[in-house]
Parts: C-alpha cells; structure tokens; sequence
C-alpha cells in the first residue's frame, strides 16, 4: 500500500533497478495515538445535564389575597433532615399528634411509592400518552401539550419541599427529581417554618414534646 | 549434512491501514468533544433523569464546592471585562487595563473585589494555586456588601440573555444553597438551571 513502484521506462541505455519506495507509516500512528489520548483526557464528550428550575419571586409587595392557596387535601409537605432522612406529612400540620410527621426513603419504594399513591391517576394517564407516542409517533410539542393538560387538574397534588440546613444539594436534587418521576406539576421549594422543626423534634422524642405545646399561641396563630 | 536455510522474511507491517483508522478516531474526538473547563475545585454534581442540555453560550455558571464557596465562570469574554469593570466600579476599585487583560483569560474568578488587584498581579500558576482558597463573599443579611448579588446583578446588565447555572457539589449544605437561592430571588433572578449528571429513569415509569 505505501509503496510506490517505479517502472523501467523503456529503452534506456543506464540499467535503471526497479526501486520501491516504502514508506513507514509506524511513527505516524505513533503520533496519532499520542494525540488521540490527549483528546480523550483534556475533552468532554458529554455536555452536562440540567435542570430547569423556576423560583417564586419574593416580592414583598404581593399581599395575602394573591398567594396561592392550596387546598389541605391536596398539600404534601416534605421535610429534608439530616442524614438523608426525609419525612412527610400530608394537608395541615397536626401538632397534637407526633405520628402524623412519617419518615419514608429516598429509594423507589419510599417517597417515590408514595407520591405515585397520590398521584396515581396522573401518572397513569402520563403512562398511556407516552405509550401511545411511541405508537403514533406525534410531535414533542404535542406531548408536551396534552401531558400539561393532563397535569393541570385540580385534584393534583401539590408538594412543599421543606430542606433543614442539614440537608445536602444532593437531597433536594433527589427530592426534585421525584416530583419529575411522579409526574408532579406543582411544587415548591419552600423556607422551613419553627412548626415544622417542632415536629421533627417531637418525632425524634416520640411525642413527648407535645405536653409543651402553648396552645393559646396556636390557637392565636 | 547439508544446512537447512530458513528463507528470511520481512516483517515489515504495513502501517497505512492503522494510520487511517487513527486518523478517523482523531477526527471524531476532535469534532464532538468539548475541552475541559478548568475549575478551581472539582465537583462531583448529582445525579438527575434530567434530559435537558446545558446551551451553548451564554451561561453564567455558579460553582459550589463542598464548603459552600462561590466561584463564577463567564463564557463570554468580553461580557467578563464589562463585568469586572461594573463591579469594580461599584466598589470603588479601578483596573489597568493589564489587570484587565489577564482577568479576561480566566476562565473562572472568584476572588473578594478588594483583593482582586493583589490576585491579579499573581503568576498565573500562582493563580490557580491560590484560587480555591477564596471564593466570592455572600451575605445574606440586609448588609450591602453581597459581592455575589453585584456580580449576578452587573453580568445581567451587561448581557440580557445571559443564562444562570448553579453547579453544586453533592454534599454541600443546603444552608449554603439557600443562601444562593435568596440572594438569586432578592435580585429577581427567579428562574435558573441546576446542573446535574444522568441518571436513567427507572423502568417501571
């Protein structure tokens, strides 16, 4: 292949040798594998992965009536603890009884199982739009489309993400990445309150905390 | 007895076919990869089934490490100068235009405004060395010296478009992230990108 064989040109009066010429190709690969090494450290094949976040504004101005206000039935309130813990409860706090705050996990048969529970009717439907995009092969922006209607009902549920400061940037990527698996349209990243607080304690203490509770404070609050 | 001569053979081996092959590999590598940001802290970022690409340019990237330090990067390079002017400006710092020509081939900065100057004047070796060490001031009490706040706040002026990413490491405490995230909010910067690596999506969904 590399070798190029010149031809005796006839006639001639000088004994010309049939010469080839060969040329080694070996120190040529040598330098494309140097350089091919280099590519595969210095270079990212892949571009990272992001996710799209939306942050309520806190505008001072926006007063009570424009809040949005959830019904308690649809509430879900995660709590990000320590340790990757997370516990939930669901509608309102009830500080009364401690066992209404329940730990779950981050694996798929804790808070995943879970928020699919209350979220089954969705998901199912998400489920059956995306079966039949694979069959009918429509647009993205269609799926798009009907999976916001689909989502945009008013029995969803909708989840208030709670992170206590011992609670890392991995916990609530997990904890946002669930409300993506579950189809949830409607969640929040919200401050934590001194309830909430309160009822991890109480937890921890297995209720005994709840004989301190100021009730003519609750019931001003 | 008459000696059996072994015929010798070249073992010559033709290199062309490896040569090509190389080159085509050198090709592909050269076409779909992208270099390597240098970063003063290495972060190791969460997994997500996130599907959603980063783009291209025009991204403002927020680097976390473990402990919460702040660094930025700029991909553009011109935006980088009116940035740090803006900001200088704001803190009573004047720049050379020398200082201003080494800060526009960093690619991440993250240095207190005041010592800028000092940090500047460093060899670039030195630079790097010194760099995770620093990190942008952030306070979030109602004290005016939020130097993240100035930095968010100026590159958005200078460039509208301009997109915020926060790359965090996975073990970084929430409250840092807080802090983050309220000083984004107090700026009206309200939407933004978490970077993440993927994950696949379970089966079952």
């Amino acid at each position: 292949m590399a070798e190029v064989q010149q031809k005796d040109n006839g006639g001639g009066k000088g004994k010309q040798k049939k010469m080839t010429i060969r040329v080694d190709f070996t120190p040529m690969v040598d330098m494309n594998m140097l350089l091919i090494t280099f590519f595969m450290l210095c270079t990212s094949l892949s571009k990272p992965q992001t996710m799209e976040i939306s942050m309520p504004s806190n505008d001072k101005t926006i007063t009570e009536e424009d809040q949005t206000k959830v019904k308690a039935s649809r509430a879900i309130t995660l709590i990000l603890g320590g340790d990757n813990r997370v516990f939930y409860y669901t509608g309102e706090p009830n500080y009364e009884d401690y066992t209404s705050l329940k730990e779950t996990t981050y694996e798929a048969d804790g808070l995943r199982a879970m928020l699919m529970g209350r979220n089954a009717d969705i998901v199912a439907q998400i489920k059956a739009l995306k079966a039949e995009k694979l069959e009918k092969k429509f647009s993205d922006e269609e799926y798009n489309e009907r999976a916001i209607k689909i989502k945009d009902v008013k029995t969803a549920p909708v989840v208030m993400i709670k992170a206590t400061d011992d609670a890392t940037y991995e916990n609530l990527v997990d904890a946002l990445d669930e409300m993506q698996i579950c189809s949830i349209s409607k969640y929040a990243i919200v401050d934590i309150t001194d309830g909430d607080k309160f009822l991890l304690d109480n937890l921890e203490q297995k209720g005994k905390l709840t004989e301190n509770i100021d009730r003519e404070q609750m019931n001003k609050n | 007895m008459p000696k059996i001569k072994v015929k010798r053979k070249s073992t010559f081996i033709d290199m062309t076919a490896m040569s090509d092959v190389t080159v085509l590999l050198l090709t592909f590598f050269m076409l779909t990869s992208t270099f390597v940001q240098k970063e003063p802290v290495q972060v190791a970022t969460p997994a997500s089934v996130s599907e959603i690409k980063i783009p291209e340019t025009n991204i403002l990237q927020i680097l976390v490490d473990s402990n919460g330090k702040i660094f930025m990067s700029l991909d553009n390079q011109e935006n980088r100068v009116d940035v740090l002017q803006n900001v200088g400006r704001e803190y009573g710092v004047e720049f050379t235009s020398e200082e201003i020509n080494k800060f526009k081939l960093m690619n991440s900065f993250g240095v207190p405004i005041v010592q800028m100057k000092s940090f500047l004047a460093l060899p670039t070796d030195k630079q790097d060395m010194v760099l995770k060490d620093y990190g942008i001031p952030i306070d979030t009490t109602a004290n005016p010296s939020n130097e993240f706040k100035a930095w968010i706040k100026n590159a958005r002026n200078v460039n509208g478009d301009l997109r915020i990413a926060i790359k965090a490491d996975r073990t970084t405490p929430y409250s840092k992230i807080k802090e983050i995230m309220t000083s984004l909010q107090d700026i009206r910067e309200n939407r933004y990108n978490l970077i993440t690596t993927l994950k696949s999506i379970p089966a079952d969904n």
